[in-house]
C-alpha cells in the first residue's frame, strides 16, 4: 500500500483556537506531549487588544484563552499568554525569536503557517486532528506536493510593496491556483526583499491555494536571524549558516508549474470582492461580466459584487471607506509600522474613519515605542492597540459592523471575516496610511 | 471514528465556487474548546439572518436537505483557514460526503480524518449532477467507498480518486495515530540523530 511518509516536525507552535479539542484527545488516550521542547504556544486569537489589566468581558474568549494555559500546564509547554514580554501572533513571534530556522520542518494549527517560508523552513497549517498527532509523536503524515515557481524579476516601483506582488499572483492564478503544489518565490525582485516583506509574501500562499510558500535562504536570511534568542551562537552559528546555505535549489531546477510577474509593472493592489483572487491595481477598475469566461465565474463575481455592494466595471479610488486596519501576520512587524507611519507623520486622519493600529507581537511594540511610532499614530488620529491578530479574524470583539467598508492590511476579505456583513478592501500598509489619511481608497503614490 | 462505507442519499446542490471555510463556519464560533453542538454553526450566515431567523430561500433551510448526507459544490471547496471545525460542523449538520470538482488542501486533509469523504468528480460530471439534482430535487446518489465510485440515477458509476492509505483508514474507522504511533523505533533513533539545539523552554 502507497502509505505517506513520516515526516518529522522541529517546530510545533500552538494557539489557543485550533488546540483545546487536540489536547482533549490526549487525555482521553493516556498520551503526553514528546517534545516540549519543540513545542511553543501563544495566545492571539481571541485576546483583546484594549487595555490588557481590565478582565475579559467575552466569556467564551476567556475561557479558551484560560484553557490553553491550563492545557499548557498540564503538559509542560511553554506559554507565552497575555502579559507575557514574548506573546504575539503566532507567526510574528516564531521568526523574530528565531525559532524559525532555514531548513526546519515547522506546524501549526493555522493556514498562514507559511509565513516561517519565508525563511527557508517547509511550514504549513494543520488541522485540529493532525495537531493532535504532532503533539504526540511530533510527526506527521504526508505526502510530497508539487513544486510551483513564482518568479518575480525586475524592480519594484516607489509605493508598491511585497504585499502587492502577492496580491497581484493571486490576482492571476485564483485562490485555487495553488492547489497541491508548493510555492517558491524566486527572482531578483524576491532577493531585494527585507526578511519581513518575504514573510508578507511567504504568509498568503494560502490564499493562492498552495499550502506552503518558500524563499531560499541567503545573506539577507542570515543576517536578519542572528542573534535571535533561540539560534545557535559562536561557532555552531558558523556551522548553521554553513548548513543552511546548501539549502537552495539548483540553478535550472525545473518546477512542475511555473508563473511570471514583472515587478517593474506592478501597481499598488486592492482587492473588490469576497475572496483575495478577486484583486485589482488601484487605479484599475473592477471586471465586467461580460469580460468573464464563464458562467460559475461571472455568478461568483455578481455575488461578490452584491455583498460589496459595487458595480462591475467601476474604479474603486475615491470609494469611501469607515474603518483602516493595519495588522495581522501578514502586515504588523516593525517595518510594516514603520512604512505606514512614514505616510501619517505631520498628517491627520480623516476624521469619517476609524484607524486602528495592532502591532503583531510584544516585541514590535516595544520597537515601535522606542522609535516614537504610538505617538505618531496619536497625533494623526489612529488607535494604537495592544498585540494580536485582532480585526483580522474579528473574534475578540475587534469587528465591523454591519455595512461598513475597511481597507485592511490582513489576508482575507471574505464575507463577514471581519464581522457580519463587514466588507474588505485588502492592501498594504502604504495603501491604507493614504486612505486612513484621505477616508478614501487612495493611491499612495500621489501621497510620497 | 465511524468506519465509513456506503451510503445512499438525497443531494444538496449548492453552486457557488471557493466557497471558504469561514462561510462554512464562521470565525467567532471558533471560541469553542471542544465538538458540541456543532450543527447550529454549519453556514450559519447564509443559513440565518441577523435576528437569528432562518433565511427560507438558502438551501440547508430547505426540506430536501433534511437528512441530506451529500452536499454538492462548486470547485475548491473549503478554501482558506486551517479550521477542523469545518469538517465537524458540516458532518453534525448530517453530511458524509462532498462532492466538488476540487478541494482546498488543508480542508481535503482535514475531512478525511473525519470521515467526511471528499469526492472529487470530472466538471462534465459536476454540471450534470447540479442539472440532475435542479430537475428532481428527490434525486438519490450512492457513494461507495470500497469501489471509490458513485452511483448516479441512470445507474451508471463514476470513480473518484483517493489514496490507499486513507481509504484503508476509513473503510476500518481507525485513527492515523495509531499508525505513526507504531512507528516509535524510527522517531527515536532520528530523535538520536537530530536532537533539539535550544529548546523552547529556555525563555520561560
Amino acid at each position: 500500500m502507497d502509505c505517506p511518509s513520516v515526516l518529522y516536525i522541529d517546530l510545533h507552535l500552538v494557539h489557543e483556537v485550533t488546540s483545546p479539542q487536540a489536547f482533549q484527545g490526549l487525555r482521553e488516550k493516556g498520551l503526553i506531549v514528546r517534545q516540549v521542547g519543540r513545542t511553543v504556544a501563544t495566545a492571539d486569537h481571541s485576546v483583546p487588544t484594549t487595555d490588557r489589566s481590565l478582565p475579559i468581558t467575552d466569556s467564551m474568549a476567556a475561557n479558551q484563552l484560560r484553557q490553553l494555559e491550563i492545557n499548557c500546564r498540564e503538559f509542560g509547554i511553554p506559554h507565552f499568554g497575555i502579559g507575557n514580554p514574548h506573546q504575539g501572533i503566532v507567526h510574528v513571534i516564531g521568526p523574530e525569536l528565531g525559532l524559525t530556522q532555514p531548513g526546519m520542518t515547522i506546524v501549526c494549527g493555522d493556514s498562514h503557517t507559511a509565513t516561517h517560508g519565508a525563511l527557508g523552513a517547509l511550514a504549513f497549517g494543520i488541522g485540529t486532528t493532525e495537531v493532535e498527532h504532532v503533539l504526540a509523536t511530533q510527526c506527521l503524515l504526508q505526502r510530497k506536493s508539487k513544486t510551483f515557481e513564482v518568479r518575480v524579476d525586475g524592480q519594484l516601483r516607489s509605493g508598491v510593496t511585497s504585499k502587492d506582488i502577492i496580491l497581484a499572483l493571486i490576482a492571476k492564478i485564483g485562490v485555487g491556483g495553488g492547489v497541491g503544489s508548493i510555492f517558491e518565490f524566486t527572482g531578483s525582485a524576491i532577493r531585494a526583499l527585507s526578511m519581513e516583506a518575504r514573510m508578507t509574501i511567504c504568509n498568503m500562499s494560502i490564499e493562492g491555494g498552495a499550502r506552503a510558500g518558500l524563499i531560499a535562504p541567503d545573506e539577507i536570511t542570515f543576517e536578519y536571524l542572528h542573534g535571535r534568542p533561540f539560534v545557535p551562537k559562536n561557532a555552531a552559528w558558523d556551522e548553521s549558516v554553513k548548513l543552511w546555505r546548501q539549502l537552495p535549489g539548483d540553478v535550472g531546477a525545473t518546477y512542475d508549474t511555473q508563473v511570471i510577474l514583472d515587478a517593474n509593472k506592478l501597481e499598488p493592489m486592492i482587492t473588490y470582492g469576497t475572496n483575495p483572487g478577486m484583486g485589482i491595481p488601484i487605479t484599475g477598475s473592477i471586471p465586467t461580466l461580460e469580460s468573464l469566461e464563464d458562467d460559475s465565474s461571472r455568478r461568483a463575481l455578481a455575488r461578490a459584487l452584491e455583498y460589496m455592494n459595487l458595480s462591475p466595471g467601476k474604479r474603486l479610488l475615491g470609494h469611501p471607506v469607515d474603518v483602516v486596519f493595519i495588522g495581522s501576520c501578514t502586515n504588523s512587524r516593525i517595518s510594516d509600522l514603520r512604512a505606514a507611519a512614514g505616510i501619517l507623520k505631520g498628517r491627520k486622519v480623516n476624521p469619517k474613519v476609524r484607524v486602528m493600529v495592532v502591532p503583531g507581537s510584544e516585541q514590535v511594540k516595544r520597537q515601535a515605542k522606542q522609535e516614537g511610532l504610538p505617538e505618531l499614530f496619536r497625533a494623526a488620529g489612529c488607535e494604537w492597540r495592544e498585540p494580536g491578530c485582532s480585526m483580522c479574524i474579528a473574534m475578540n470583539g475587534d469587528e465591523l459592523r454591519p455595512g461598513q467598508y475597511c481597507v485592511s492590511t490582513s489576508n482575507r476579505n471574505f464575507e463577514g471575516r471581519q464581522g457580519i456583513g463587514g466588507r474588505t478592501f485588502l492592501a498594504s500598509p502604504l495603501t491604507a496610511a493614504a486612505t486612513a489619511i484621505e477616508g478614501c481608497i487612495s493611491d499612495v503614490r500621489t501621497l510620497l | 471514528m465511524e468506519p465509513v462505507n456506503s451510503f445512499t442519499s438525497r443531494v444538496v446542490p449548492l453552486p457557488n465556487e471557493n466557497i471558504d471555510t469561514d462561510i462554512i463556519i464562521p470565525a467567532r464560533f471558533l471560541k469553542i474548546t471542544d465538538k458540541a453542538n456543532m450543527e447550529q454553526y454549519c453556514f450559519h450566515d447564509w443559513r440565518f439572518d441577523s435576528a437569528g431567523k432562518p433565511r427560507l430561500d438558502f438551501i440547508l433551510n430547505q426540506t430536501r436537505a433534511k437528512g441530506a448526507k451529500i452536499l454538492l459544490v462548486g470547485k475548491n471547496f473549503g478554501t482558506g483557514s486551517s479550521r477542523e471545525h469545518a469538517p465537524w460542523t458540516l458532518m453534525a449538520f448530517g453530511f458524509r460526503a462532498i462532492i466538488s470538482l476540487s478541494f482546498a488542501d488543508i480542508f481535503r486533509s482535514n475531512a478525511l480524518k473525519n470521515g467526511l469523504l471528499p469526492v472529487e468528480l470530472p466538471a462534465s460530471t459536476c454540471s450534470e449532477l447540479f442539472e440532475l439534482a435542479e430537475k428532481n430535487p428527490a434525486m438519490e446518489l450512492t457513494v461507495d467507498l470500497a469501489s471509490q465510485s458513485v452511483k448516479l440515477p441512470n445507474g451508471r458509476s463514476v470513480e473518484f480518486p483517493i489514496d490507499n492509505f486513507s481509504k484503508k483508514c476509513l473503510l476500518e474507522g481507525v485513527d492515523q495515530l495509531g499508525y505513526i504511533l507504531k512507528q516509535e523505533k524510527h522517531i527515536q533513533a532520528f530523535e538520536q540523530a537530530h536532537p533539539v539545539t535550544v529548546p523552547t523552554s529556555q525563555l520561560q
